[in-house]
């Protein structure tokens, strides 16, 4: 056989180069045919989709290729795009934006103090790098780089609107940023604290000494519980720690503050002008409500899950009440709640912030679905950490914060971060309570002065952009943190 | 045994309360039920010195006063000169209405975009992940607003549809014309649609504030009298497929089965279908849906869908590589695969959060607001609202109800959760 | 004020004590400010200029009072309310003086628990088409598209009025002129309806107003003024004083240009009374002397608001009409200050 195999006259005798694969079967045909034509049903699907795409560019892309960037009223817009592009073409006009950008952004705020929401928006950067982070990266150097820059631009640009004094506070506290925070963002921490106050009298001005005063009721309510847990126990600490706090509110913090006031007077490091509420409008407002309310419900949340966990009966009806009822209604209800309602259940005279009572709302809000997650979050750690909590002899306290609320907090970090996805976008309902959101409200105020009547989709597709660019960046973030957190094996 | 060391024996001690943890739970559970009582009734204690302040008493008497204001979509018979309560019941009708055909149309969006994200088709998958990220990442309102304004704004007047002698002698078209054989009219007001009409009626029966068309009882007794036919001839048949191993062909018997019956009864009720026609300032005949109820149905429906879409994915995702190898194991073809081995486990995944995204869509249909559809805000929460002046009482009635229908949809959630849970021993 | 509003929310404290229902000239003297609601933007009742200054015949009401109560017309703040909204805003304390286009009504004097202090302008309902719809008369409207705004009595009165008629209609609700202009601007309604001069108002800021024609039916009576919450007798009087001292202010020839030079003294004693001259009639109300001597010079006497705002050298284009003094065969008529 080998025999005749090897003396076989038509049998090759040398290799031939191999061949490439064929052409189907390589660079983009074969990506195509897996990817889009690999069946009659994925042809279709194909055709389909590309059918889509060319649909809407057809409608959207001579819209956006027709752009109008310079013009005064939205006729001149239309002009100039049937000047340019013939009397059927349509066109964007960008130049809405151009003209109003700042109240979309800064709503009535006076302009010339557009750096103190700029400001604050800069420090509250600062303020979360303890809480987003464990170490300084290279990167997050050169983000604080750019913020530090973008902070002395504002004091060089609005030279003369900031006050000498905040310009030394400001580089005194960029100074001990820098220097406590050298090791650890975490030795930040003193100015996430600080940072509340210190938004709130940038934002609506005042005297100083009212955050100062405001800021010390929580000094106080740590010192009492210093002094009062060790003597008393845990339960009148944190009993002194809520009354003290109050008390000073009450009583003490308002002639504190009037009387450094007087001593201080309205002089400039002290004082910054006032800006009433209904000034706020635009993303300031929609900011100003998305954080505080991010930041007072995750507490709120996990206090809200742990009562509902919890052993003790009374307490787990009424954490389960508030979560559902709160579940159970629209946002819009407790808004008009807010607006309407609050005063009938007040005492008579008072009168407080519409700003504050929305805040409050969406807070109350988030919280009770942030509560359902780590609810969650909760029932998915196995028993046996519970368990060994207890074995190591931890009391509860200790228990939660030590080995329950990392993990928990872990497992819901998704949920919630698309429930703080949520709280920011539904910031546009506060229009149905007067108050001027980037969506309607201000969209609303642009289209009723009588250049821009009639303008439609540039408004929604600019406010939308800046929605869409913060939520998704918000839920990308989730996703990275989860990837960072994952300890199982796979 | 005696050395078992005696548990210290004393008395109760007020300090006890706090430092012994048997009692602390007790004590804390106390306190915290008078603090919350005490607020409730700080609060309460408010509310009735302000209203006595007011003048103002608490009473929903209202209620039964004439309502005196139409409403633009009823469901249910209504006149101005019903009461404020059934306008509520109307309102209430149209957020059900809007709610379900939301979660209807939002559901079957949604499991396309879920099931075509994990397309092996490349170009499919990439649009439906921009399509869900762009929607999940936006705010409803907006998205109510833009199809509000696309429904307004580019579609045409009413009398834009107007052929005028002029024309016809010059030829010209008019600048719009109605679409499916000149039965539906797109107009800046609302969609015009064919009406079902009967020429001999069976009447209507009321029950309760609904009325309840009899022709509409009677064709969905003979469609389900239908299938049932239907389903027995095919179940025959398999007996027969059983029995002797030849199937029967039955082909004719199902279709007979299926329509005849439904038509005969069309033909004897003298179905027709009216045509919206154009006269004097507006279509007349058909039915109207308006802009604001499309506008307000196709915003919470391809806002929800994106969610839906990211449910169905994960639920799908989260059954493992393994279930689907062992169905091909076991010999399963892809279809039985997926209705046998997949879906079952994937469902129990996807109903809760799908139970929740449906409570979110009930709860934004609120947004009616904005495009000034009358649901129940529009209805109690605005105008009876603000025609009697009674804003706390409406505004409690109106959570009132909206909780109802939560805890009603959380309720029937619970319910299926319980059926499906894993039996665990 | 000094006092910060979060501090007081934060500590849960009143800010300011007593009833608002006994004592709101005390609250408004005390915030320094007076919370006035308006039109979220009826051009020539109450708008913002472009520089978002307030003006309008509703404001220049919230001016005077202003400038009777605080010695200061500048002093107000305007709290934008929709037709829904500006009765609960009146209701809850958050304003002190609803000035805004607001008909009055038995049910809203007596049931809803407001006060009326005058009829600033006597207004009825009418309706707004397009002319080439080729309708003339109300009459003719039958199964229209009417838009209207919530929570107004026009809504109640359109309802009535198809009624009586025997027609029907398909009503469109809206929430503010804004957008009750724009729905109708786009032809989503055939007839826009609200009282006459808010017609003439809207009308007046359309690209072409002469497109559009309103019709002659008046189907309402619409006597519209400034109200506040009932129960506080003192402070219904200042409004209502204040409005009446504008509408005297007119009849007796003082104006924003004259008034400083006759409240030194004029031979009529009215005029002296009124502008403090002579006796102390702002006492009885709880202010100085020369309270209707600062309302009068805030924007000028009754006559001269309307023309400024309304009248017929504006673009709205209002004859007096009703509103024209009782001496020229008007309604407007002030009781004597004695």
């Amino acid at each position: 056989m080998a025999d005749k195999t090897t003396s076989a006259p038509f049998v090759r005798k040398e290799m031939l180069a191999p061949e490439g694969p064929p052409a189907t079967q390589i660079g983009a045909v074969k990506w195509l045919r897996e990817n889009l034509f690999s069946g009659p049903l994925n042809t279709l699907l194909t055709l389909a989709g590309l059918t889509t795409i060319a649909y809407l560019l057809n409608l959207a892309l001579p819209w956006f290729l027709h752009s109008v960037w310079n013009a005064k009223t939205f006729s001149e817009c239309r002009e100039i795009v049937a000047n340019t592009w013939g009397p059927d073409a349509h066109g964007a006009c960008w130049a809405m934006i151009r003209e109003r950008w700042n109240q979309f952004l800064f709503g009535f705020y006076p302009n010339d103090l557009y750096w103190r929401p700029v400001l604050t928006f800069l420090l509250l950067f600062v303020a979360i790098v303890p809480v987003l982070f464990r170490e300084w990266t290279p990167r997050l150097m050169v983000a604080g780089g750019v913020v530090g820059a973008l902070i002395l631009w504002l004091s060089v640009a609005y030279g003369d609107a900031i006050p000498a004094g905040i310009l030394v506070v400001i580089l005194v506290v960029a100074g001990l940023l820098g220097r406590s925070g050298r090791k650890y963002p975490a030795t930040l921490s003193w100015f996430t604290l600080i940072f509340p106050v210190l938004a709130l009298w940038l934002l609506w001005g005042g005297s100083i000494w009212m955050s100062v005063a405001i800021l010390l009721g929580f000094v106080l309510g740590g010192l009492a519980f210093r002094l009062v847990s060790p003597a008393g126990g845990l339960v009148f600490g944190a009993t002194a720690a809520v009354l003290v706090p109050i008390l000073w509110w009450y009583y003490g913090s308002e002639p504190f503050a009037l009387a450094l006031d007087r001593i201080t007077g309205h002089g400039k490091p002290f004082w910054l002008r006032e800006v009433r509420s209904d000034d706020f409008g635009g993303f300031v407002l929609a900011f100003v409500i998305g954080v505080s309310g991010i930041a007072a419900s995750l507490p709120l949340g996990i206090i809200l899950a742990l009562g509902r966990k919890s052993d003790m009966l009374l307490v787990k009806w009424i954490c389960v009440g508030f979560i559902e009822f709160i579940r159970g209604v629209p946002l819009i209800t407790l808004l008009f709640t807010a607006s309407l309602l609050l005063n009938y259940f007040l005492p008579p005279g008072t009168n407080f912030n519409i700003i504050l009572r929305v805040i409050i709302m969406v807070t109350f809000f988030s919280a009770a679905y942030i509560a359902e997650v780590i609810r969650g979050g909760l029932a998915a750690l196995p028993r046996g950490q519970y368990e060994a909590a207890d074995a190591l002899g931890l009391d509860y306290w200790k228990a939660q914060r030590l080995i329950i609320m990392p993990q928990a907090l872990k497992i819901s970090i998704p949920g919630i971060v698309s429930s703080f996805i949520g709280l920011f976008k539904d910031t546009t309902l506060v229009v149905f309570v007067a108050l001027l959101d980037p969506l309607k409200g201000i969209t609303d105020a642009v289209r009723a002065s009588l250049d821009w009547k009639g303008i439609y989709w540039e408004p929604y597709i600019f406010v939308g952009c800046i929605f869409f660019v913060i939520c998704f960046s918000m839920s990308r973030y989730s996703m990275h943190l989860e990837r960072l957190l994952k300890r199982e094996h796979r | 045994m005696a050395t078992t060391a005696e548990t210290p024996q004393s008395g109760f001690r007020l300090g006890m309360l706090i430092y012994d943890t048997r009692y602390r739970s007790i004590t804390i559970q106390i306190v915290v039920v008078l603090l919350c009582m005490a607020a409730a009734a700080w609060l309460i204690d408010n509310l009735f010195s302000n209203l006595a302040d007011r003048g103002k008493d608490l009473s929903f008497s209202f209620l039964w006063n004439r309502a005196g204001y139409d409403i633009n979509q009823t469901l249910i018979p209504y006149s101005n000169d019903d009461t404020h309560f059934r306008a509520l019941l109307v309102g209430l009708v149209n957020t059900i209405l809007v709610s379900v055909l939301g979660c209807i149309a939002a559901t079957i969006i949604g499991v396309f975009v879920g099931v075509l994200r994990l397309s092996s088709n490349w170009l499919v998958a990439r649009l439906m992940t921009v399509y869900v990220e762009i929607f999940r990442n936006v705010p409803v309102l907006l998205w109510i607003l833009v199809a509000f304004a696309v429904f307004t704004e580019v579609t045409p007047q009413p009398r834009d549809f107007k052929v005028t002698d002029q024309m016809v002698a010059e030829g010209t078209e008019p600048a719009a014309s109605m679409i499916l054989f000149d039965s539906v009219a797109v107009t800046n007001r609302g969609t015009f649609i064919p009406k079902a009409l009967y020429e001999r009626s069976l009447g209507e029966i009321k029950i309760g504030f609904l009325p309840i068309s009899l022709n509409t009882v009677a064709i969905l007794a003979v469609i389900a009298a239908s299938i049932f036919a239907f389903r027995r001839i095919r179940k025959n048949a398999s007996d027969v497929q059983d029995r002797t191993g030849l199937r029967p062909s039955t082909w004719w018997m199902e279709l007979l089965v299926l329509f005849v019956p439904l038509l005969a009864l069309l033909i004897a009720l003298g179905f027709h279908l009216e045509r919206p026609t154009l006269g004097g300032f507006n279509f007349t005949g058909g039915i109207l849906v308006l802009n604001s109820f499309m506008a307000l149905w196709l915003g919470l429906t391809l806002y929800t869908a994106a969610f839906i879409g990211e449910i169905v994915r994960a639920g799908i995702a989260a059954i493992s590589k393994g279930q689907s190898e062992a169905a091909a194991a076991l010999g399963l073809r892809p279809r039985r695969t997926m209705s046998l081995v997949i879906l079952p486990q994937a469902l129990r995944v996807i109903i809760p959060p799908l139970i929740s995204q449906y409570l979110n869509l009930t709860k934004n249909s609120s947004l009616a607001i904005a495009v000034s559809y009358m649901d129940l805000r529009g209805t109690l929460g605005g105008i009876t609202l603000n025609q009697t002046g009674r804003e706390l009482e409406c505004m409690l009635l109106l959570m009132l109800i909206y909780l109802v229908i939560s805890l009603m949809i959380s309720g029937g959630m619970n319910v299926y959760n319980n059926s499906v849970k894993l039996k665990e021993r | 004020m000094k006092t910060s509003v979060f501090l007081g929310t934060l500590s849960v404290a009143a800010l300011a004590a007593g009833f608002a229902s006994s004592a709101t000239l005390d609250d408004v003297k005390a915030r320094g400010e007076l919370n006035c609601g308006v039109n979220t933007g009826l051009a020539g009742f109450a708008a913002p200029d472009a520089n978002g200054n307030w003006q309008g015949f509703d404001v220049a009401i919230c001016k005077a009072v202003a400038a009777a109560v605080l010695g200061d017309s500048s002093k107000v703040k305007y709290v934008p309310t929709t037709s829904e909204t500006r009765f609960t805003a009146l209701a809850s304390g958050e304003i002190d003086v609803l000035s805004r286009n607001t008909t009055w009504t038995f049910s809203r004097d007596a049931d809803l628990k407001f006060t009326f202090v005058g009829v600033n302008y006597y207004d009825g309902q009418g309706f707004m088409v397009r002319k080439d719809l080729g309708v003339t008369s109300a009459k003719e409207l039958d199964g229209a598209t009417v838009c209207i705004q919530t929570g107004t009595t026009t809504e109640l009165n359109l309802a009535d009025f198809f009624k009586v008629n025997n027609m029907s209609y398909q009503p469109v609700a809206i929430q503010t002129n804004a957008e009750g202009e724009q729905q109708f601007l786009a032809g989503a309604c055939d007839a826009y309806t609200t009282d006459a001069s808010g017609l003439a108002s809207t009308r007046a800021i359309f690209p072409n107003p002469d497109d559009y024609i309103i019709l002659p039916e008046i189907i309402s009576k619409e006597p519209l003024g400034p109200l506040v919450r009932q129960g506080d007798d003192q402070w219904a009087d200042i409004i209502r004083w204040t409005y009446n001292a504008l509408v005297a202010a007119e009849e007796y020839g003082v104006t924003s240009a004259n008034v400083e030079e006759l409240s030194k003294g004029t031979d009529n004693p009215e005029i002296n009374r009124m502008l403090g001259g002579e006796g102390d009639l702002g006492a009885m109300l709880g202010l100085d002397k020369e309270w209707a001597k600062r309302a009068i010079a805030a924007s000028g006497n009754y006559g001269e608001i309307f023309a400024a705002t309304l009248g017929e050298g504006t673009p709205i284009g209002l004859a007096r009409g009703l509103n024209a003094l009782w001496t020229q065969g008007g309604l407007q008529y002030s009781p004597p200050f004695r």
